[in-house]
C-alpha cells in the first residue's frame, strides 16, 4: 500500500443557504494520478478551492491531513508552499508577455528588487524541456497554440516545486491531439513520482489516465473506483455520478421525416480577417434538408465554427465568395440580422462570450434575437415577453426560481437552454449549433439532445457542430467531416465509426 | 416564490431614503433654511442641466461604460454661438434655436462616427473636444465681444428656457402650479393602480395592496409639497416642465422600447448583440448624436439661466452628469441603469452642494465630500452585487 500523501476528511462547506459539500472525504496517494468527476454543480471546485485554500481554514468544517501533519491554509501561497498548486480551467496567461515572465510571475528569479532575466530565462527553459516543448522561453504567449500553453501552465506548475498538482478541465479547450499529448505527459510526470489530481468531464481520458476515480455528486462523495480492481467503464462511471444508469446516451428519433433540400452552400471560400491571405474555410460545399440533423465534424481549429459564422450573415472573416441557396432562393446575407431574418440561426458554442447576456435576465436574453415580435412600433410587449420566457423555461425544462433570475447566476446545462430558447424564438428554418453540449454534465446533454430532436420533428434543419465522435454519430442522419479548412468526407450516419471518421482526417491530413 | 419582503423594499430603494436622510439632514442643520420655497426652487434651477445631461450620458454609460467628457466644453461653445446668432447677428429665436440644434447634431454625428465606425475610443475621442471647444467658444466670446461674455438675449429666447409660466408675486398661492401638481399627483396614482390591476388580472406576482397604497401616499404627498413650494416662490419654473418632458421621454426609451434595450444589450455583451443582429455601431452612433442634442438643450437652459453666454460655463458639467449617473447606480461597465436612478443620483448632489452652502462651508470641502459620497455609492454597489452572488 503507497503513502497517503493527502487526506481530506469529512469536508463540509456551506454558502449562504446552500450546502455545496457534505462530509466529503478525499484520499490520494502518493504518485498517482486521482480523477474527481462528477456533474457541474456537484462541488469538484469547491473542494479544490478548499485545498487550496482559496476558501481559507475556517470557512470550513473538517480536516486536511498532507504530507501527514494537519494543514490549516489561509491563502493560495500557503498551498502553494507546501507544493500544492492549481492550474485551473480557464488558462492564466498574460498572452503579451513571453513563456519566461508568465511562468514566474509572483515567482520572480533573482533579488528583490531585481529581476535576474538571465536565470528566468534559462529556469523556464529547464521547466519547459521537462514538459516536452521545444520553444523558446522568450516566445510570447500569444504565439503558440492552446495545447501548448496548457503544458506552459504545467511547466510553471513544476517551477513552483510542486508535489501535488491540480488540473481542473485541462484538456477542456484542446484538440483530441493535444489532450493526448497532455495526458502522456501526465502519465510521464507520475513516472516520475508526482502526485496528480485531474478533474474532468472526458470520461475516456479519465479511464485512460487515473488509477483512482472519485465520483462527486450533489457536494458528496459516492465512491472511489480503482482502476485495477473495479469496472472503470464510462457507463459504469456515468451512473456512479448520475446515480441512475443511462442506457441510451442518444434518444432515437422517431417518425421525423426527411424532406427537400433547405439550405445549400456552394463553394464557399472565408478568409481570415487579421491575416489576410489565409483561407480558413475553403471551396467547401455542403447542404441539409428538412427535419435533418447533419453532424459537422471535425478538431479544433479545422474552421468549423468559422463556416458557420461565415454562412450566418458573414458574421466572421473577409473576402467571402461562394453561393448560398435557401428554400430553393439565392441569397446574400450582409448581416446576422439579415440572416435571422432569411432564417437562419446561430447557436454559439462560446455561450458566455458572445451567446448570451449574463447580467441580464432569462427573460431578457430569451426575446434577444426576435424581440420585434414581441412589439409594436418600438414599444415592448413585456407581459407577453414574460410569458414568452415562461414558456421556454416550462418546455426545455430550464432549472430556475423566475425567468427574472439572471442567466450568470445559472449552471451551464441551463445556459444552454436559455441560449436555445433565445434562437428556437427566433423561428428559424435552419439552426446551426456549435457544439452544443461543450462543457455540460451528462443529464443535461441527454435533455439538449432530446430538444434536437424536437426541433428535427418540427421541421427545422439542424447543423451540429461537434468535435465528440460519439455525439456526432448518435445525432445525426448525414455528417460531414471538416480537416484543416476543407470538407474531407461526407457519410451517412448509419455508414460512420469513430475508426473510419478518424481515417478519413487522416488520410486527408497526408494528402495535404 | 414571492420576492417581496421588507429588506427587498429597502434594497431597492436605498439610494432614494439616503437622499430623504440627507435632506432632512440639511433641513435641521440650515434651521429650516433649506426647506424654503425659494431653495427648493433654485436646487431645480441650479441643476437642471445635470438632470438633462445626466440623461444623455446614461444613454452612452449603458452600452458599455462609455463617458462623454466634451459635453461641458460643448456647452460653452454652443452657448457662444447662440450668442452670436441671436445677440450679434439679431437672427430671430425660431431660426437661432434651429441653427444651433444644426450644429450640435453636426458635432453629435461626427462625434458619432469616430467612435462607432472607426472606433476610437470614446474618452479619447472626446478629449479632443474637451480641449477643443473650450479653446473654441472662450476665442468666439473674446472676438465678438470686449467683455469675452454676450449679454442682452432678447427675452422670446429668455422665456423659453427660463424664467417662470404664469407668474404671481412671491408668498401667494399659483393656482396652476398646484394644478399640474394635482395632474401630476394623479396620474401617479393612476398609473401605479393601473400596472397593479393589470398584473393581478394576468395572474402575475404582485406587491400586497398596501405596499403600493404606502407607495402612492409618499409619491403624492412629495408631488404636492413640490408643488405648494414651488407655487409660493411664483410658481412653475419652465426649466421644470423642460425637465419633466426629458425625463419622461428617457424613461420610456430605456425601460419600454426596443431602442432602449439594445442600449443596455450592447453594454452588457457586444458580441451576443451583434450576434443577435443588433446593429451596435448605429447603437453607439445614436449614443452619442443623442448626447450631443442633449447637451445643446442644457446650453440653451444655463445660457438664458444666467442671460449671458461666458468662457466659464459649462465647466465640470461632464464631470456633474458623470457622478449623477455612477451615485444612481448606473453601472460603470454597461448594461444596466435607469433614468430615475439617474434622477436621484443628481438631487442627491444637487442637495449636498446645497445644503452645504447654505451652512456656509466652504467649497473644498463640498469638493472632499462630493467625492467621498461618488466613492461610497460606487463601493455600496460592489459590495451589494457581491452579496447576491452564488456560489460555483
Amino acid at each position: 500500500m503507497a503513502k497517503v500523501l493527502l487526506e481530506m476528511k469529512s469536508i463540509t462547506k456551506t454558502f449562504p443557504g446552500v450546502k455545496a459539500l457534505d462530509n466529503v472525504n478525499l484520499r490520494v496517494e502518493e504518485g498517482e494520478i486521482h480523477a474527481l468527476v462528477g456533474e457541474n454543480g456537484a462541488g469538484k471546485s469547491t473542494l479544490m478551492n478548499v485545498l487550496s485554500g482559496i476558501y481559507p481554514f475556517g470557512t470550513y468544517e473538517g480536516d486536511i491531513v498532507y504530507d501527514g501533519e494537519v494543514c490549516e491554509f489561509h491563502k493560495i501561497k500557503d498551498s502553494e508552499k507546501k507544493g500544492i498548486v492549481i492550474i485551473h480551467q480557464e488558462l492564466a496567461l498574460i498572452p503579451y508577455m513571453t513563456i519566461g515572465e508568465n511562468m514566474f510571475l509572483g515567482n520572480e528569479q533573482g533579488k528583490k528588487y531585481n529581476i535576474d532575466w538571465n536565470k528566468t530565462y534559462a529556469e523556464a527553459d529547464k521547466y519547459l524541456a521537462m514538459v516536452g516543448l521545444t520553444e523558446s522561453s522568450k516566445t510570447l504567449i500569444k504565439d503558440i497554440g492552446t495545447g501548448k500553453q496548457q503544458l506552459v501552465e504545467i511547466a510553471k506548475a513544476l517551477a513552483k516545486h510542486a508535489k501535488l498538482l491540480i488540473l481542473d478541465e485541462p484538456t477542456s479547450s484542446l484538440n483530441e491531439t493535444d489532450s493526448r499529448a497532455l495526458l502522456d505527459l501526465m502519465k510521464k510526470l507520475k513516472s516520475e513520482g508526482m502526485t496528480m489530481i485531474i478533474i474532468s468531464h472526458k470520461l475516456n481520458e479519465v479511464s485512460y489516465v487515473a488509477d483512482h476515480i472519485t465520483v462527486v455528486r450533489d457536494g458528496s462523495t459516492i465512491e472511489t473506483l480503482d482502476a485495477k480492481t473495479d469496472d472503470i467503464s464510462e457507463a459504469r462511471i456515468i451512473k456512479g455520478m448520475v446515480g441512475r444508469e443511462i442506457t441510451d446516451r442518444f434518444p432515437k428519433r422517431h417518425d421525423c421525416e426527411i424532406g427537400d433540400v433547405m439550405m445549400e452552400v456552394k463553394n464557399w471560400t472565408v478568409f481570415h480577417p487579421e491575416f489576410s491571405e489565409r483561407k480558413v474555410v475553403d471551396d467547401v460545399s455542403i447542404n441539409v434538408r428538412k427535419g435533418e440533423v447533419v453532424g459537422i465534424y471535425g478538431l479544433m481549429g479545422a474552421g468549423r465554427t468559422e463556416l458557420a459564422m461565415s454562412i450566418f450573415g458573414r458574421s466572421y472573416g473577409i473576402g467571402i465568395s461562394g453561393s448560398l441557396i435557401l428554400k430553393g432562393e439565392e441569397l446574400t446575407l450582409k448581416n446576422p440580422r439579415q440572416a435571422i431574418k432569411a432564417g437562419i440561426a446561430y447557436v454559439t458554442e462560446d455561450r458566455k462570450g458572445n451567446g448570451l447576456v449574463l447580467s441580464n435576465s432569462i427573460k431578457v436574453n430569451t426575446s434577444l434575437a426576435n424581440l420585434d415580435a414581441l412589439s409594436s412600433g418600438s414599444f415592448i410587449d413585456k407581459d407577453k415577453e414574460y410569458l414568452v420566457a415562461e414558456e421556454y423555461v416550462q418546455k426545455l425544462k430550464t432549472k430556475t426560481p423566475s425567468v427574472e433570475q439572471l442567466v450568470g447566476n445559472l449552471s451551464g446545462g441551463n445556459q444552454q437552454k436559455v441560449l436555445l430558447a433565445k434562437w428556437m424564438f427566433a423561428d428559424p428554418d435552419v439552426l446551426i449549433l456549435d457544439e452544443p453540449t461543450r462543457g455540460i454534465d451528462v443529464g443535461a446533454k441527454y435533455e439538449i439532445y432530446c430538444i434536437i430532436n424536437d426541433l428535427a420533428k418540427a421541421g427545422k434543419s439542424v447543423i451540429m457542430i461537434s468535435s465528440e465522435l460519439p455525439e456526432v454519430i448518435g445525432m445525426s442522419d448525414r455528417i460531414y467531416i471538416m480537416n484543416q479548412a476543407k470538407i474531407v468526407g461526407e457519410m451517412k450516419a448509419s455508414d460512420a465509426t469513430q475508426e473510419n471518421i478518424m481515417a478519413c482526417i487522416v488520410k486527408s491530413g497526408s494528402e495535404a | 416564490m414571492n420576492t417581496f419582503s421588507i429588506k427587498n423594499v429597502l434594497k431597492k430603494n436605498t439610494m432614494a431614503i439616503v437622499l430623504f436622510v440627507v435632506y432632512v439632514f440639511f433641513t435641521i442643520m440650515t434651521g429650516g433654511n433649506m426647506f424654503t420655497p425659494s431653495n427648493i426652487a433654485s436646487l431645480i434651477d441650479q441643476n437642471a442641466y445635470v438632470f438633462i445631461l445626466g440623461a444623455g450620458m446614461l444613454m452612452c454609460m449603458l452600452t458599455g461604460g462609455n463617458i462623454d467628457l466634451s459635453v461641458g466644453s460643448f456647452v460653452c461653445f454652443m452657448g457662444a454661438i447662440a450668442g452670436v446668432f441671436s445677440v450679434i447677428n439679431h437672427v430671430n429665436t425660431p431660426l437661432t434655436l434651429i441653427l444651433v440644434l444644426v450644429v450640435g447634431i453636426i458635432y453629435g454625428a461626427v462625434l458619432g462616427y469616430l467612435i462607432a465606425y472607426l472606433r476610437i475610443p470614446p474618452w479619447i475621442a472626446t478629449l479632443a473636444g474637451y480641449l477643443a471647444f473650450r479653446g473654441l467658444g472662450t476665442q468666439i466670446l473674446i472676438t465678438v465681444s470686449e467683455t469675452s461674455a454676450i449679454s442682452n438675449f432678447p427675452d422670446s429666447f429668455l422665456r423659453i428656457f427660463s424664467g417662470k409660466i404664469f407668474e404671481t408675486p412671491w408668498g401667494e398661492y399659483n393656482i396652476p402650479c398646484i394644478l399640474l401638481g394635482v395632474i401630476g399627483a394623479a396620474a401617479v396614482v393612476v398609473l401605479n393602480f393601473l400596472s397593479r390591476a393589470r398584473k393581478v388580472k394576468k395572474g402575475y406576482q404582485v406587491d400586497p395592496m398596501y405596499f403600493t397604497i404606502i407607495m402612492s401616499v409618499i409619491e403624492v404627498a412629495v408631488i404636492m409639497v413640490l408643488a405648494v413650494q414651488l407655487s409660493l416662490d411664483g410658481g412653475i419654473p419652465v426649466v421644470l416642465l423642460w425637465l419633466i418632458a426629458v425625463l419622461i421621454v428617457y424613461g420610456i426609451i430605456t425601460e419600454k422600447t426596443t431602442i432602449g434595450r439594445h442600449f443596455m444589450t450592447v453594454g452588457g455583451n457586444a458580441e451576443t448583440s451583434r450576434l443577435s443582429g443588433i446593429n451596435n455601431k448605429l447603437v453607439m452612433f445614436a449614443a452619442y448624436l443623442n448626447m450631443s442634442v442633449l447637451t445643446v438643450l442644457a446650453a440653451l437652459i444655463v445660457t438664458a439661466r444666467f442671460g449671458s453666454a461666458n468662457s466659464f460655463a459649462g465647466q465640470n458639467f461632464e464631470l456633474d452628469a458623470i457622478s449623477a449617473c455612477i451615485v444612481g447606480g448606473v453601472s460603470a461597465y454597461g448594461g444596466s441603469g435607469t433614468v430615475m436612478g439617474m434622477v436621484i443620483g443628481a438631487a442627491l448632489i444637487g442637495v449636498i452642494n446645497q445644503g452645504m452652502s447654505l451652512m456656509s462651508i466652504d467649497q473644498d470641502w463640498i469638493k472632499i465630500v462630493k467625492g467621498l459620497v461618488l466613492l461610497a455609492a460606487v463601493v455600496f454597489e460592489i459590495i451589494s452585487k457581491k452579496g447576491n452572488r452564488k456560489y460555483d
